[in-house]
């Protein structure tokens, strides 16, 4: 039983749980994450370990609502219990001594960049971070971020806030003022996380990529996360979830994330319809 | 019974029409009545050489039982059967019989085989209705064994060491213990009911089963060695086999465990009530000729708008590894047999598939091995158009329980190696058994090897 000790919202439509699971938080390692299950009738998802505290035994999650399950969890609120958590699955961050390392996460992909930044910085690297939202108030977790970088640049599209533009244009931005740049780390949408990797392949950065496909067990059991990695069929689940970005199939992996799109879309009419009486959308 | 007239042909078990049944998951098979088990049991002639107990892996005391069924003593059969095989419900409806104790009855070779499944599910079942009778437990040794999987070799595993006294923990890496009898097997041929029930029963012999928890990740198998005195692996073999042909990873492209994990274990035919999807499109296909493949076809064929179900085979029906009564029930449900194919690629169009290009094969003469290896047919490709396919082709053994082990003996395909005698591994105090020692298997040879594995455990426990 996995009991709910914090909950608040971060932004508009992302929550931030801290969940209690204390085997999992003794495990856990940057890049790595869990599969929850929210009720009898739910669906497994993953969700990336943003966060541990093993000495409290708790882990910490964000969860941004795009569908059925991820709308009713954000009406969980704290002493609640989820009834399935496992975990950390996937292959932990290859984290080595790099020099200079560039985080760059976009939105939700700050999940797996903030535990895997710690896991950098430990290893005695200097760190760029660069966040990207859509808008100021979409923001959140700058200030952790602040604490684990050398220097850290927010953008937005809409420039409300931080840097105008894309995570790719305070890339380049730092290229372009001859900044050394040893590796390169990216989570977030796939679009996004699919440009940094063209981006650095033109200039020869070593890049990994944090993917995030369907996935079921977890376990390398179903072969749903299926990715192709250099010509190479991978299961996501236990040989990433990271990759060499710049061999990585993007498009093929936006393609795989719309296979029940269609059916996942009507669940979550029908919950809205009936929903839990939350007050939530 | 003396010299009275043999019945040549079986009593059939009552099952439902096929137009009914393809309406719904529950189970295919009504089972004997009393009356009908009775009939049956009474073609058994009772021979005193019993070949069909040496066709039973775990050497079930065949005739000994049939006769408690033949006199009306359902219950006291079901405990028969229960003295070297706790699971009869299960096995009843799942053992390969015509590969094992079934193909070497003697009535086999002048008529139809007795109905040993069909027995021993009934009595299994008539016993359950009654109200298992509690289970003798011995004192408690203060030994702890640990257990990885709870699927039939786990459960069996855990029942004979805690009968033993010992104190043991499953531990499962999904949400919900029973393994392939969860997960793959579909509820039409074995409900989720009658796993449930044997479920129970472990938990009354005080069996913790700790569900969540994949050794090699939240646990190491080094741990489960420090923790306790021995340790047991029954992983199964989760890991599906991939054809590596163009378009694998169209959408619309599955595994069979991908496919019945997310039909059987979430519940996505009762979609949106489930949260769990499954796209099946109008036109599936199966490649494969296994259990799992007839498994993933009679699944299909359930499904709200699935119209047609195929099965594509490279061999002939007769090489088949599917039970024959497997075969049979899926053309009753109107799947579609295409023998001698083979897919050479799978055709997409803006991401999802649309159809499997195939080569008609035929057989080669036999080889040294007396098999007859399927050719494919130069220029006969054709198209069979669907919008799904699920591969069931085999799986291995999931590397990941073995994850940061070091000293234990692996095989070519991954498979765990073990002293055929007692099970164990190449570290000490560690057994394994089952599908992770075999590869893909069956359920009886599963609890045979844990059978054996527990009284060599017990052996090493009183030793150490
Ligand atoms: C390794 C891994 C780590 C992840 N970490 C996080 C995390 O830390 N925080 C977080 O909010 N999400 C994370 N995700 C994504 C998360 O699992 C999905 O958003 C979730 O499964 C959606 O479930 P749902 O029922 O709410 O939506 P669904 O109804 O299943 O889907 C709604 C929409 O979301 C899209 N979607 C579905 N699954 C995914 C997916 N796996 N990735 C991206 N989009 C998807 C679909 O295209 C669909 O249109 C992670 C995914 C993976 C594989
Ligand atoms: C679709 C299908 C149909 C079949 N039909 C038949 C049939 O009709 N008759 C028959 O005799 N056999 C059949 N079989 C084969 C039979 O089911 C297997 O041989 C049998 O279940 C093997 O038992 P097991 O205990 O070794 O493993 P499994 O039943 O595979 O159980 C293994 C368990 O271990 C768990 N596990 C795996 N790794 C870990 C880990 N690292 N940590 C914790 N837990 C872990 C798994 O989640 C699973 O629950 C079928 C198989 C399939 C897939
Ligand atoms: S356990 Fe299986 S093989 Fe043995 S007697 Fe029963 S049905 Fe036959
Ligand atoms: S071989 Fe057939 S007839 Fe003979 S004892 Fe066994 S079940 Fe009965
Ligand atoms: S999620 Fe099932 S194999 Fe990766």
């Amino acid at each position: 039983m996995y009991r709910i000790v914090k909950k608040r919202e971060l932004a508009e439509n992302v929550d931030e749980f801290v969940i209690e699971a204390p085997e999992i938080a003794q495990k856990a390692k940057p890049g790595q994450f869990v599969i929850i299950r929210i009720s009898k009738k739910g669906e497994r998802i993953p969700l990336t370990i943003a966060e541990k505290d093993p000495e409290f035994g708790t882990i910490t999650l964000m969860v941004q609502r795009v569908g059925k399950t991820t709308f009713h969890l954000s009406c969980f609120e704290e002493e609640h219990i989820i009834p399935d958590v496992v975990g950390p699955l996937g292959k932990p961050t290859h984290i080595e001594k790099w020099g200079h390392v560039v985080c760059i996460g976009g939105g939700l992909g700050l999940a797996p960049i903030h535990h895997i930044a710690q896991g950098v910085k430990e290893a005695g690297n200097e760190i760029t971070t660069i966040m990207g939202f859509r808008r100021k108030d979409l923001v959140f977790w700058e200030d952790k971020m602040k604490l684990l970088s050398d220097k850290v640049i927010v953008t937005t599209n809409d420039g409300s806030y931080g840097m105008k533009g894309l995570v790719t244009d305070a890339l380049q931005k730092l290229i372009d003022d001859g900044v050394k740049i040893d590796m390169v780390i990216t989570a977030g949408p796939v679009p996004m996380m699919k440009a940094v990797a063209e981006l650095t392949k033109k200039y020869e950065i070593p890049t990994v990529a944090s993917l995030n496909p369907i996935m079921v067990d977890g376990t390398g059991m179903c072969g749903a996360c299926r990715v192709t990695v250099d010509g190479e069929v991978k299961f996501a689940c236990v040989d990433g979830p990271e990759f060499d970005a710049h061999k990585v199939d993007f498009d093929e992996l936006i393609n795989r994330l719309n296979m029940f799109k269609t059916l996942e879309a009507e669940a979550l009419k029908m919950f809205q319809k009936k929903h839990c009486g939350c007050g939530k959308e | 019974m003396g010299k009275k007239e043999i019945k040549k042909e079986r009593i059939p078990v009552p099952e439902r029409p096929a137009e009914e049944r393809i309406k719904d998951f529950k189970e295919v098979k009504l089972g004997y009545t009393p009356e009908l088990a009775i009939e049956e049991a009474k073609r058994c002639i009772q021979c005193p050489t019993a070949p069909c107990v040496e066709g039973c892996p775990v050497r079930v005391p065949i005739p000994q039982f049939i006769k408690l069924i033949a006199e009306g003593k359902f219950v006291e059969a079901a405990r028969k059967i229960k003295e070297e095989n706790i699971l009869p419900s299960i096995c009843g409806r799942v053992c390969p019989q015509e590969d094992q104790c079934e193909k070497v009855c003697v009535i086999g070779k002048i008529g139809q085989p007795v109905n040993i499944g069909g027995l021993e599910a009934f009595a299994g079942d008539y016993e359950a209705r009654m109200g298992s009778e509690k289970i003798e437990k011995a004192e408690p040794t203060g030994k702890k064994v640990a257990i990885v999987g709870s699927g039939p070799g786990g459960i069996t595993c855990a029942v004979d060491l805690a009968k033993l006294g010992h104190s043991v923990t499953i531990f499962e890496a999904l949400h919900e213990p029973g393994g392939v009898l969860i997960y793959g097997i579909p509820e039409f041929r074995l409900p989720n009911e009658i796993v449930h029930r044997e479920l129970e029963a472990l938990k009354e012999l005080g069996v913790e089963i700790k569900l969540n928890c994949v050794i090699g990740k939240t646990k190491t198998l080094e741990e489960l060695r420090r923790e306790f005195d021995a340790v047991f692996i029954a992983s199964g073999a989760g890991l599906p086999y991939m054809l590596n042909i163009e378009g694998l990873n169209l959408n619309g492209v599955y595994s069979a465990n991908e496919f019945l994990t997310r039909v059987n274990l979430m519940g996505a035919y009762r979609f949106p009530e489930y949260d769990t999807p499954v796209f099946a499109g109008k036109r599936l296909a199966v490649i494969g000729g296994g259990n799992t493949a007839m498994d993933v076809a009679r699944t299909a064929k359930r499904l709200k708008g699935v119209e047609e179900v195929y099965i594509i085979y490279r061999r002939s029906e007769k090489e088949m590894p599917a039970r024959v009564e497997e075969i049979h029930h899926a053309k009753e449900e109107g799947v579609i047999f295409k023998t001698l194919t083979n897919p050479v690629k799978f055709i997409g169009e803006n991401g999802w598939l649309k159809g499997i290009e195939c080569v008609r094969m035929e057989l080669s003469e036999p080889d040294e091995s007396g098999r007859r290896r399927p050719v494919p047919i130069e220029g006969s490709n054709f198209v069979i158009d669907v919008e799904t396919v699920v591969l069931a082709i085999g799986q291995g053994p999931n590397p990941i329980v073995m994850e940061g082990v070091e000293g234990l003996e692996i095989g070519k395909w991954g498979q765990i190696i073990v002293d055929p005698e007692t099970c164990q591994t190449s570290l000490e105090g560690v057994f394994a058994g089952g599908d992770v020692i075999h590869g893909g298997s069956t359920v009886i040879q599963a609890m045979g090897d844990a059978r054996k594995a527990a009284a060599a455990i017990h052996e090493y426990l009183l030793e150490k």
